[in-house]
């Protein structure tokens, strides 16, 4: 007969698994197993914020400690989706404050978060440690002042690129003297200045102090005063990196860096001024990432760094860098594994800068390593997509986008889809992939055809009709997230894979041909997915059942139709009607 | 013509000592972003010779062409997230390059501009947008600089200072009324009379200028 482990020992072994992934393999095995894991299960990940309810949350997982939740689609990075759309954390933490005292850490990822948020957190979780924002909006410097004042065991407080109401830098004044704990802190994205004498003294008071990512306000001359008392900081974000320096004052900034052994990560450098950047020499040889994505240097400049930057693994860098710069990374760089190359003007039609494809073709020969990539060109040919291809067949992620929509194979003035086939042909691992140029059918075919193990695809201005979007949706077996701009996919391709649909977390569709009528279809047809219809013209009602709508964002859930749509959506529901939104 | 003015403040006879370097100011009549005008703050002490108002007033003359985008932009394209494009934003004015697409500005963008002090080792940027009025500035001013001591509260003793930012070309509009309306504001008088230090700016052709030449808008 079966022998069953004894509760404690499955427990045991179980808290030595920390992936969701395999967590959720665990708790399928039986009900007791179910029950075992659940009960001991510490960290949730939720990539839909309105795939499940707090409650169904609270309900499952009683011990959590660590929630980790994502809000708006992707696309509202790109302001295509509109303002009030949704993604509050409110509801979250009203729940989460009584059923869990005990929660530790919260990070969320393009989310409304209040002062009201902040605050309840601040009050509600004794043992809180770790508050990760990032592209996160709705609270102000207020929120933050609560949670420097009351969170007594804080480690981690990092806005990453949020939009917050700067309302004064005197928040930081409120971590108390006994706040000792700090472990990372990133205000990068705040304009104001904070009290320099507080966060000179709060950098003093945390020994494990890590990663430290300060604002521009911050200015240059002062930066030695913090890395002092931090040498053993291993990221650091600088303020402003241009002032009128003193010689003593650069002096002691190269020293300050010097005293940096444990430098392993650098980004900041706003307003530039190359003369200054010397000082970082001492420590480019341990340096694995660089962020120099607001930086306003030039190509020699950026040369004389990076080759000095041997071991670097990742290099965040404006185009200015130029092929010229790219060729030097590839000779000197070789344990590069992640590049992203911004551009610098991206409404200029005409090239600012000598950064063409060329650039990406001798990274992906010299560096062979390289697995991520985010690339804005003007130009870009088959010829060079198919040789990327060839040099990298370890992409996991390539993301290219030339500037000007549907550009086609600058030599050939062929669509692209030969180069992109190539890289899904022989990049079997690629998991995201985000298109560019002009594109037919075909690269949809061969998409659906090679690329198994992809899981996020962004196409945008791409496709001649349906047959694109059914290649994808038919043939893409790991995809998870499909965003779509501007592109000629209607409802066949929709109504034929709505099943798949189910499969995935979400699919973004915006100035497609997806009518209304369909619209109503998928509603009726899939029960357990949210079909949400964004249309800023008024009710779909009101127009005839063929005409295309704005935008449409369908995700699978458990928790039916949401409440907190604004006016402009609307929620197909099972009998084919939309009373769930505002006429 | 451009006109491109710097202040530059500094301890009396200290003029000529200036510590920030002009930068040109290059025309591009692209979309209207922020930019920056190098401005070094400079007080000279009311010894100096009697300067010429009539010289200074120039007429200035917008003779730039706005030129039109080449292509309508589409809403967020190409992908470049907002948080960048406003960090690019601001670094673009601090490189100094402007627009005098003077038409598009009222009420968009910042208006940024780095204000240097003699003997002080950094500059401080400040947003003429968010004020309306010389005093108003100059009480930012006074703030900003108050932290820093040479011994002489430079502030203290004179409250107006006069910044120009050429891409505001309504100069013009105002025409030599409005620049005498001005110049007779009580206010600004009694102060270029009481004090010890008159408040004055290098315009960019190096012609020293009273403050309060040209209105505040």
């Amino acid at each position: 007969m079966a022998y069953s482990f004894p509760e404690e020992v499955l427990e045991y072994v179980l808290s030595f698994i920390k992936s969701d992934k395999d967590r959720n393999a665990v708790s399928l095995v039986c009900k007791s197993w179910y029950e075992i894991e659940r009960w001991c299960r510490k960290r949730v990940f939720i990539g839909n914020c309105y795939a499940v309810s707090p409650m169904i949350m609270i309900r499952r997982f009683p011990e959590i400690r660590s929630v980790e939740i994502k809000g708006k689609p992707h696309f509202a990075d790109f302001n295509l989706v509109p303002e009030g759309w949704g993604g509050y954390f409110y509801p979250w933490v009203i729940a989460m404050s009584k059923a869990y005292p005990m929660l530790e850490a919260i990070r969320l990822k393009r989310m409304v978060v209040s002062d009201e948020c902040l605050e309840m957190i601040a009050k509600s979780f004794k043992n809180f440690r770790v508050l990760v924002l990032s592209s996160c909006e709705g609270f102000s410097t207020d929120g933050l002042a609560s949670i420097a004042a009351n969170c007594r065991n804080l480690r981690e407080l990092d806005l990453r690129e949020s939009e917050v109401e700067d309302l004064s830098g005197h928040w930081l004044s409120h971590f108390p003297d006994t706040c000792t704990s700090l472990v990372s802190l990133n205000i990068a994205c705040l304009g104001s200045e904070v009290c320099f004498s507080s966060l000179e003294r709060l950098v003093s008071r945390c020994p494990n102090l890590r990663k430290l990512q300060l604002n521009r306000t911050v200015p240059l001359e002062k930066l030695p005063n913090l890395l002092c008392r931090a040498p053993q900081l291993v990221e650091l974000g600088t303020g402003a990196y241009s002032a009128e320096l003193r010689p003593e004052s650069l002096s002691n900034l190269v020293n300050a860096f010097t005293g940096c052994k444990k430098l392993k990560a650098l980004s900041g450098f706003w307003d530039v001024v190359p003369l200054y950047l010397p000082a970082i020499y001492p420590v480019c040889c341990g340096l694995t990432s660089l962020n120099l994505s607001y930086a306003n240097i030039q190509s020699p400049d950026i040369i004389k760094l990076v080759s000095q930057c041997q071991n670097l693994q990742r290099l965040w860098v404006l185009d200015y860098i130029e092929d010229s710069g790219l060729d030097v990374l590839a000779s000197c760089c070789k344990n590069l594994e992640e590049l992203r190359v911004f551009p610098s003007d991206p409404y200029e039609l005409e090239p600012n800068v000598p950064l063409t494809e060329q650039g990406l073709v001798s990274v992906s020969e010299g560096c062979p390593k390289l697995h991520s990539v985010l690339f804005f060109c003007r130009r870009m040919s088959n010829a060079a997509l198919v040789t990327i291809a060839r040099n990298s067949p370890n992409l996991i992620r390539f993301r290219l986008c030339i500037l000007e929509a549907r550009a086609p194979d600058y030599l050939t003035n062929e669509p692209l889809d030969a180069g992109f086939g190539a890289i899904v042909e022989n990049c079997r691992k690629l998991r995201r992939l985000s298109l560019s140029g002009f594109l037919t059918d075909r690269v949809f075919e061969y998409i659906g055809k090679h690329a198994k193990k992809l899981e996020m695809l962004s196409i945008a201005f791409a496709g001649d009709g349906d047959m694109g979007l059914h290649h994808v949706l038919s043939g893409c077996d790991s995809l998870r997230k499909l965003e779509i701009r501007d592109s000629p996919f209607g409802d066949q391709a929709l109504l034929a894979n709505a099943a798949k649909l189910e499969t995935m977390r979400s699919l973004w569709m915006s100035s497609c041909s997806v009518s209304y009528g369909a619209c109503k279809l998928l509603g009726q047809k899939l029960r357990r997915l949210n079909i949400e219809v964004i249309d800023e013209r008024g009710t779909p009602e009101s127009r005839p059942e063929s005409c295309p709508i704005e935008k449409i964002y369908i995700y699978r859930t458990l928790s039916g139709p949401r409440f907190d749509t604004p006016n402009f959506i609307w929620t197909m529901d099972e009998e084919g009607n939309s009373p769930l939104g505002i006429a | 013509m451009n006109l491109k003015t710097e202040l530059c403040l500094g301890l009396p006879g200290a003029a000529g000592g200036d510590v920030e370097v002009d930068q040109s100011v290059k025309m591009k009549g692209k979309r209207g972003f922020s930019e920056t005008v190098d401005l070094k703050l400079n007080l000279h002490h009311n010894d100096h010779p009697a300067l010429d108002l009539s010289q200074n007033v120039k007429s200035l003359s917008n003779n730039s062409v706005i030129k039109p985008p080449a292509k309508t932009q589409v809403v967020g394209w190409p992908p470049v997230r907002s948080y960048r494009k406003n960090v690019m934003a601001v670094q673009k004015s601090n490189a100094e390059e402007s627009t005098t697409a003077a038409k598009t500005l009222p009420g968009g963008g910042a208006a940024f501009v780095k204000v240097s002090m003699d003997g002080v080792p950094y500059l401080r940027k400040v947003d003429l947008k968010m004020y309306t009025s010389y005093q108003q500035l100059s009480d930012a001013l006074a703030e900003m600089f108050s932290s820093f001591t040479l011994g002489i509260s430079l502030m203290a003793q004179t409250k107006v200072l006069c910044m120009i930012c050429h891409k505001f070309n309504q100069f013009r509009n105002y025409g030599s009324q409005g620049l005498t309306d001005f110049v007779n504001e009580s206010k600004l008088m009694d102060l270029l009379n009481s004090s010890e230090y008159v408040p004055s700016y290098e315009d960019k052709d190096g012609d020293w200028m009273l403050v309060g030449d040209v209105p505040w808008e």
